[in-house]
């Protein structure tokens, strides 16, 4: 397979329930071997176009091609291509660690040398080298979720669909899981996973952003940055962060405002505008004790809250 | 192959994990059956009877003196016209009348079937159902009697049939034990009960947890996942099924008179029709409650107040007779009776063995057709 192939590409996918439309005539393309994020809030219809991707839900219409073959014509096909793990555990807490793995090597047809070798892959991975005999129930969140990604790519699949895999995890846990998607994908496996952490689209080489069916931006991470926000960020750190994000807010200059941790960050409409006027507006006339102010490049972060609140004000 | 393989130890494994679930398939059962058991033990003790002897003679006097004798019945009126005796029982002083006809003597000795009618009170359906039972022991006992008597007599062998018979349904239930006649229809109740709620459970749960999704996406055929499902649920009705006829012969000493192999055939005939039933659920059903309910109320409460278990088909209304035709363990259990008390097999009982099948791999063709459709 040429590695400028498309993995995956999706047309106009479209699902509804009943009037309801859960994703709206979204399209996009992955290539081979990347990962590639796919963001948005809960709800926003993340799951749902994973599920007819992999072909649990038949779209109402549109179409989508996976590892080549469409979705809504061959999907036995397109079986044979993916492995997923769904936004549930999806594996059978009742059972040990070894049985489990055995269970889906059995499912894949996988018997013999080559599942001695899957299993053994999968027990190193997922760091239970050991501990085959142990009731996956009690496994620590993070093992989990290593455990069940091992398993979803146990037969080597050429796509693996990863429906929130880090949510309700801790973050040590989630920044080993995402060293394992790299090494995935370094291994040639297209990865798309999903998330509504944004500091994970860091990692992703695509991403794109949904929201309420629609899809809002798409592209690397750079290409994010750089298109969609023109205006200026700056990054403030004072006494009283609330009172100023509230007192920033209200001027005609301020677009959006939000808080990281103990710094607000502000995109501006007006780019002639600057650190004195931040200085002015809190030290001189509100008393408050300013720390700095920077201009920044935006983060990821920024730059899907921008895209959200235009999206909202769009809508209605 | 290999696929349904890993499938039966996977879901035998998680079984033997799961102690609730044991415990309602294997203790449920034992409890049930010896519980129920005792409570069947309904024996009526007296029936309150009346005469209607059109014969008058010796024969027909030996008759009566050995209902007499049997120490369940109390004579306690003579009527003299059909009058007489309806009005008997109009008035709630008797529950039977047993009428004598003209010539019974007579008859007797010219060898030709003679019949003894026996009105009821038919408002205790059990009650009556009881003496009816106890009526056909005494009348064929008194028809081997005068079988035996003649051949002593005569040197000659006559047919039982050709001497005397009440005009009732066939004797069976020597000792006059209800429990024997309860204890094979609790067993088919108990199996029922068992394979019906592992198979709506089992489905409904994967369906609960994410795990049927995540078997879906895998190039697992739909056939392979139903069967993975139906052989590990069927070894289990089996032990339950074994377990449960230990206890009816050791514990109650019922002894299957007819061919235990025969018996579970059939039972297998039967446990498809509600594996069929259970995947259907399993379809409708969202949640584990869903199901439970819908296997409670939907299947077992019909089938075990219909099927003839727990009161007599004849004494329902015509319409609701027609409704027991549909329901596969009222073959059962007429197969188990059959086989347990009668000692019959295939040859008298091919028509419900046929049915139990039919019925068996019709409900599990369209459940799994269903499951199929829903899964893709
Ligand atoms: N089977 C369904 N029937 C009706 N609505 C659904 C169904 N599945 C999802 N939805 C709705 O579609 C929207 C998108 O859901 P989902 O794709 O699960 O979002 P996400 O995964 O991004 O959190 C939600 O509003 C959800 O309630
Ligand atoms: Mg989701």
């Amino acid at each position: 397979m040429d590695i400028q192939m498309n993995s995956i590409e999706v047309k106009d996918l479209t699902k509804q329930f009943g009037s309801f439309t859960a994703v709206d005539k979204v399209s996009f393309t992955v290539k081979q071997g990347e990962i590639f994020g796919f963001l948005g809030a809960n709800g926003a219809g993340k799951s749902t176009t994973i599920r007819m991707l992999i072909g649990i839900l038949e779209p109402t219409s549109g179409d989508a091609l996976v590892g080549g073959y469409s979705i809504m014509k061959q999907p036995d096909k397109v079986k044979t291509q993916i492995g997923y793990m769904s936004q549930k555990f999806s594996l059978y807490n009742d059972l040990t660690v070894e049985e489990n793995i055995r269970f889906f090597a059995g499912v894949y047809g996988l018997t013999g040398k080559k599942y001695e070798e899957r299993k053994k892959w999968v027990l190193k991975v997922a760091n239970l080298e050991g501990k085959e005999k142990l009731l996956t129930n009690s496994l620590p969140g993070g093992i989990k979720q290593r455990l069940a990604l091992g398993t979803a790519v146990i037969h080597e699949p050429k796509i693996v669909f990863l429906d929130e895999p880090t949510s309700g995890v801790d973050p040590v846990s989630r920044r080993n899981f995402w060293d394992l998607i790299n090494d995935l994908s370094a291994g040639g496996t297209t990865v798309l996973v999903t998330t509504h952490y944004l500091d994970e689209a860091e990692f992703c080489n695509d991403i794109i952003l949904i929201n309420a069916g629609r899809l809002i931006a798409q592209g690397n991470a750079k290409a994010l940055k750089t298109n969609y926000i023109k205006n200026t960020i700056l990054e403030i750190e004072s006494d009283r962060v609330v009172d100023s994000m509230g007192i920033l807010e209200k001027e005609d200059w301020v677009g959006e405002t939000s808080i990281f941790g103990n710094s607000i960050h502000i995109i501006l409409n007006d780019n002639a505008k600057g650190e004195a006027d931040v200085r002015d507006i809190l030290t001189t006339k509100n008393s408050i004790n300013v720390h700095r102010v920077d201009k920044i490049v935006p983060t990821l972060e920024d730059v899907f809250i921008h895209l959200l609140e235009k999206d909202k004000t769009n809508v209605s | 192959m290999k696929t349904i393989y890993e499938f039966i130890i996977k879901e035998l494994l998680q079984f033997k994990r799961d102690k609730k679930m044991r415990a309602v398939v294997f203790m449920a059962p034992i409890l049930q059956l010896i519980l129920l058991g005792y409570a069947a033990n309904m024996d009526v003790d007296i029936v309150h009877t009346a005469i209607f002897d059109q014969d008058k003679t010796a024969t027909s006097r030996e008759f009566i003196k050995n209902f007499e004798e049997s120490g369940y019945f109390a004579i306690d009126y003579y009527a003299s016209s059909y009058e007489d005796a309806t009005e008997l029982i109009d008035m709630g002083k008797t529950i039977v009348v047993i009428v004598i006809p003209k010539d019974f003597e007579k008859n007797l000795n010219r060898r030709e079937t003679v019949s003894v009618q026996t009105l009821f009170e038919g408002s205790d359906g059990n009650t009556s159902s009881i003496a009816l039972g106890y009526i056909q022991g005494i009348t064929n006992r008194f028809s081997k009697k005068i079988v035996t008597e003649t051949r002593d007599k005569y040197g000659v062998n006559l047919a039982l049939s050709g001497s005397l018979t009440p005009e009732v349904r066939v004797w069976y239930n020597p000792e006059m034990k209800t429990r024997n006649y309860m204890v094979p229809g609790i067993m088919g109740v108990i199996l029922m009960i068992t394979t019906l709620s592992l198979m709506s459970m089992a489905v409904v749960r994967e369906r609960e947890i994410g795990t049927l999704e995540q078997l879906i996406v895998t190039p697992i055929k739909s056939y392979q996942l139903i069967l993975g499902k139906l052989i590990p649920f069927t070894m289990i009705g089996f032990i339950v099924l074994v377990i449960v006829m230990l206890i009816m012969t050791q514990w109650f000493g019922i002894v299957v008179r007819g061919n235990p192999l025969f018996l579970l055939f059939t039972a297998l005939l039967f446990v498809l029709s509600n594996l069929g039933l259970g995947l259907f659920i399993s379809t409708v059903s969202k949640t584990q409650q869903q199901a439970m309910m819908a296997s409670v109320f939907a299947v077992m409460m019909p089938m075990i107040y219909l099927s003839g278990f727990a009161f007599p088909i004849e004494n329902m209304p015509k319409v609701v007779q027609y409704i027991t035709h549909l329901l596969p363990l009222k073959y059962f259990i007429t197969i188990l009776r059959g086989i347990v008390l009668k000692g019959i097999g295939f040859s008298a009982l091919w028509v419900e063995t046929l049915i139990l099948f039919g019925m068996g791999a019709g409900i599990l063709i369209i459940s799994s057709l269903r499951f199929s459709k829903k899964v893709e």
